[in-house]
């Protein structure tokens, strides 16, 4: 049962990922759209994102649930020692979830939705760069559960060049998903050509940022790019990846809105899943050199096994839903 | 401020946060569907706006109050991570279950928010009324996670370990029924005067007054029928706390000395030092008789738990005056209703009647809040009851003032921009109506 919860976390997370990413991605675009462009846009994200942004964040609340309740050291270093990185993504969180419904919301439509956008686009920022730091921070090896002082217990593990890289990475990628997915979306002529711009500029971004994630492992002294090479299934992977985003480059314009968007979500579950499998089973590496993995931290027996039922019992609910909805708000509109 | 403080009180801010978002965002679904039902078989075009207009405020309580669970997701790990590290695989069953009816809410307001003209209008209907029971299974669930911590249950502690866990008997603690059904009823309560007082303001305007009526008349029977209830719920979590939290009830009635024939007393000063209640109404053996329904029965005092277990006394006291005491105002207003409805039709549209209303339109919340400090405060300095101490549960990360500071500032903002996004919400309803009117005529 133990690889029950394992796969739904994993589930949880990349799910999390892609689909709370592409929704995070939407308001990083914000910054960087010129005003007159900006409505348009604003427009567009809405009906795209705005009928399953609710149940994107659920992905996270579920991992959180997954963690704590099966996985309870982990949780509680990530908790301790990563407090102030988790606290400033907490913040995020409530800064875009609440922006962007209250802009919706308000009856009005006045200089109040200057503050909620400026609220929306910045968290939308924070927030996933935060979350890549905190998965940095994790492997990172720079966690010591046996620090004396403030900044070598709290700060440090996650103040580094290599945690601060992995946030700049997901920042990238949550753009990158968010420009593809839009570009399928755009209607206007003059909005398609811009968010197809976007989603190159992204794409270049993305594979510079995980040049840095390679560099400041060197740096930072983190194994991560010699033991990549002598993997063969994490090689081939990240391969298959960079071939897919040559691939939705040279077909972002023409290419159908199925196909670009399969390859971006390809191209984000491959590299997640190469760096999956290289770290499994271990989620926490210490400064010790000693690991927190599913198996040495999991809450094993019957906390797992019910665990892993509510898990099953509740996608038996919970995907068909989620499949119908996304189905739902695809199709044309019917009536109205 | 010292750091166990400062983390007490950043968790008492949040939760006291969530739980008037949580209470609004999982009842008021069940007044937007009665709407909706009615507009489906009378057809009436204002139970639609009616609809229309309270699926906006859902919206918004259901974001804020997902944002503010999701901050208490983290915050369970940020501030009290001895606590989790013991707890989590234990007392997780209601909080997996409970992110499953959470998914399957935010799934069905995807549907309902955006599905207007898209789904057969009984399907659509019925995505609303999941909204509404999903909704009250996660609030039924998380109480009975909080229910684990007064009647922890689902393990074996032996020399400071927790063992042979059973996570489905943990959720079936003795704690979960009356504490689930207490608060199922308050958040009926207070989100049903909440909003029938809001409309009752809005119909002394004069304006629409046919459509505030109709919202009026949805909130105050949902209301009215919960405070009615919530007594018989408030004996019966008496009745258990006496004898499975002696400590909690011996606070709640500032009842020192055990003894037998014991008194009730309501209002007072107590006095920890002297051990006594100053200005006090007592009423001889009516403790005992709530207590174990016999006015002999023996009632154990704090006499009987060492000073270092004491809860505060003065705070859970006071607090539980003020839920009774509200409670009891809202029971009356209830009654008032009823008689309203059955014997005086012509009361319900004049002014003192709709005034008395408003004034009750905080009351539900307060008494709440209050009930909630009750069951809190009472558990001290426990965070496991007589397993765990709340001092030795507390994260170790220093500063942790500067994180209340901020997130203080946070919930103020927040809480600042909801009351005036729904300021403007019903400053706007004529508005839409209008619109809505004229869109209605011309189609």
């Amino acid at each position: 049962m133990l690889y029950v919860v394992i796969i739904f976390l994993c589930l949880a997370l990349l799910m999390y990922v892609i689909l709370g990413g592409a929704d995070f991605g939407a308001g990083i675009l914000e910054i960087f759209t010129p005003t007159r462009m900006r409505a348009q846009l604003q427009n567009t994200t809405y009906k795209t994102i705005g009928p399953i942004w609710e149940a994107n964040h659920m992905w996270l609340i579920i991992a959180i649930v997954i963690l704590f309740v099966g996985f309870p050291p982990i949780y509680t270093t990530l908790s301790v020692h990563l407090h102030i990185p988790l606290a400033l993504m907490l913040i995020g969180i409530i800064g875009r979830g609440t922006a962007f419904v209250f802009r919706h919301y308000d009856a009005y439509q006045d200089d109040m939705q200057k503050v909620y956008d400026f609220i929306f686009t910045y968290s939308s920022f924070i927030t996933p760069f935060f979350l890549g730091l905190i998965f940095g921070a994790a492997v990172g090896g720079q966690i010591d559960p046996e620090a004396m002082g403030f900044y070598e217990a709290y700060i440090h593990p996650w103040f580094n060049l290599f945690s601060v890289s992995v946030g700049v990475f997901t920042v990238a990628i949550c753009g990158f998903l968010a420009s593809v997915f839009l570009v399928g979306e755009a209607k206007k002529a003059e909005v398609k050509m811009f968010v197809v711009r976007k989603a190159k500029l992204f794409i270049v971004f993305t594979v510079l940022a995980g040049g840095l994630v390679f560099a400041a492992s060197i740096i930072d002294k983190v194994p991560l790019v010699g033991l990549l090479l002598t993997e063969w299934i994490t090689v081939g992977t990240l391969v298959l990846a960079t071939l897919a985003i040559v691939f939705l480059w040279l077909k972002l314009q023409e290419g159908s809105k199925t196909l670009v968007r399969l390859l971006s979500g390809f191209v984000v579950s491959a590299i997640l899943l190469a760096f999956g499998y290289h770290y499994f089973p271990d989620l926490i590496i210490l400064k010790s050199g000693e690991n927190l993995s599913f198996f040495n931290s999991a809450a094993m027996g019957k906390p797992i096994d019910t665990l892993a039922w509510a898990l099953l019992i509740g996608s038996l609910f919970i995907l068909p839903s989620l499949f119908y909805l996304l189905y739902s708000f695809q199709k044309p509109k019917s009536v109205e | 401020m010292d750091d166990l403080f400062a983390a007490r009180s950043q968790m008492a801010l949040s939760l006291g946060f969530h739980i008037i978002f949580a209470c609004i965002g999982m009842v008021m679904p069940f007044f937007m569907a009665t709407s909706h039902y009615k507009y489906l078989k009378t057809n009436n075009p204002l139970y639609l706006d009616l609809t229309k207009a309270w699926s906006k405020g859902v919206a918004i309580f259901f974001v804020t109050g997902a944002v503010s669970g999701t901050m208490l997701s983290f915050e369970l790990g940020l501030l009290w991570p001895e606590f989790m590290l013991h707890a989590g695989p234990i007392f997780g069953m209601p909080f997996s279950l409970e992110g499953t009816a959470f998914f399957i809410e935010a799934i069905a307001l995807g549907f309902f928010l955006y599905g207007w003209g898209k789904f057969k209008p009984w399907f659509h209907w019925f995505t609303g009324v999941v909204v509404g029971v999903s909704g009250l299974a996660s609030g039924i669930l998380v109480v009975a996670a909080n229910g684990w911590m007064n009647s922890p249950s689902g393990f074996d502690f032996v020399d400071g370990k927790y063992l042979n866990i059973d996570p489905v008997a943990a959720l079936f603690n003795d704690a979960w029924f009356t504490q689930a059904l207490h608060m199922t009823l308050a958040a009926f309560t207070a989100t049903g005067f909440a909003v029938a007082g809001i409309h009752a303001y809005l119909m002394l305007k004069g304006k629409y007054v046919d459509f505030h009526r109709k919202a009026f008349t949805i909130a105050i029977v949902f209301g009215a029928v919960a405070a009615l209830l919530q007594p018989i719920s408030g004996d019966i979590s008496a009745k258990d706390i006496a004898v499975r939290q002696p400590a909690k009830l011996a606070a709640m009635e500032a009842h020192f000395e055990t003894s037998k024939t014991a008194p009730l007393i309501i209002g007072g000063i107590p006095d920890v030092e002297a051990k006594e209640v100053n200005y006090a109404i007592k009423i001889p053996g009516a403790l005992s008789f709530l207590a174990h329904g016999d006015f002999e029965a023996e009632v154990i005092g704090l006499d009987q738990f060492p000073e270092e277990h004491h809860p505060p006394v003065a705070v859970v006291h006071y607090a539980f005056q003020i839920m009774v005491g509200l409670g009891m105002i809202l029971v009356g207003l209830s009654l008032l209703y009823f008689i309203s409805l059955w014997k005086k039709k012509n009361w319900q549209i004049q002014r003192w009647f709709l005034w008395l209303f408003v004034l009750a339109t905080p009351l539900g919340f307060i008494a709440l809040e209050a009930g909630w400090t009750v069951t809190e405060v009472g558990r001290q300095p426990w965070i496991i009851y007589e397993i765990m101490l709340t001092k030795d549960a507390v994260t170790p990360i220093p500063g942790i003032r500067y994180s209340f500071f901020i997130f203080t500032a946070i919930y103020i903002s927040l809480a600042g921009i909801v009351s005036f996004l729904l300021y403007r919400q019903i400053k706007a309803v004529p508005a839409t109506l209008a619109q809505n009117s004229k869109t209605n005529a011309d189609s």
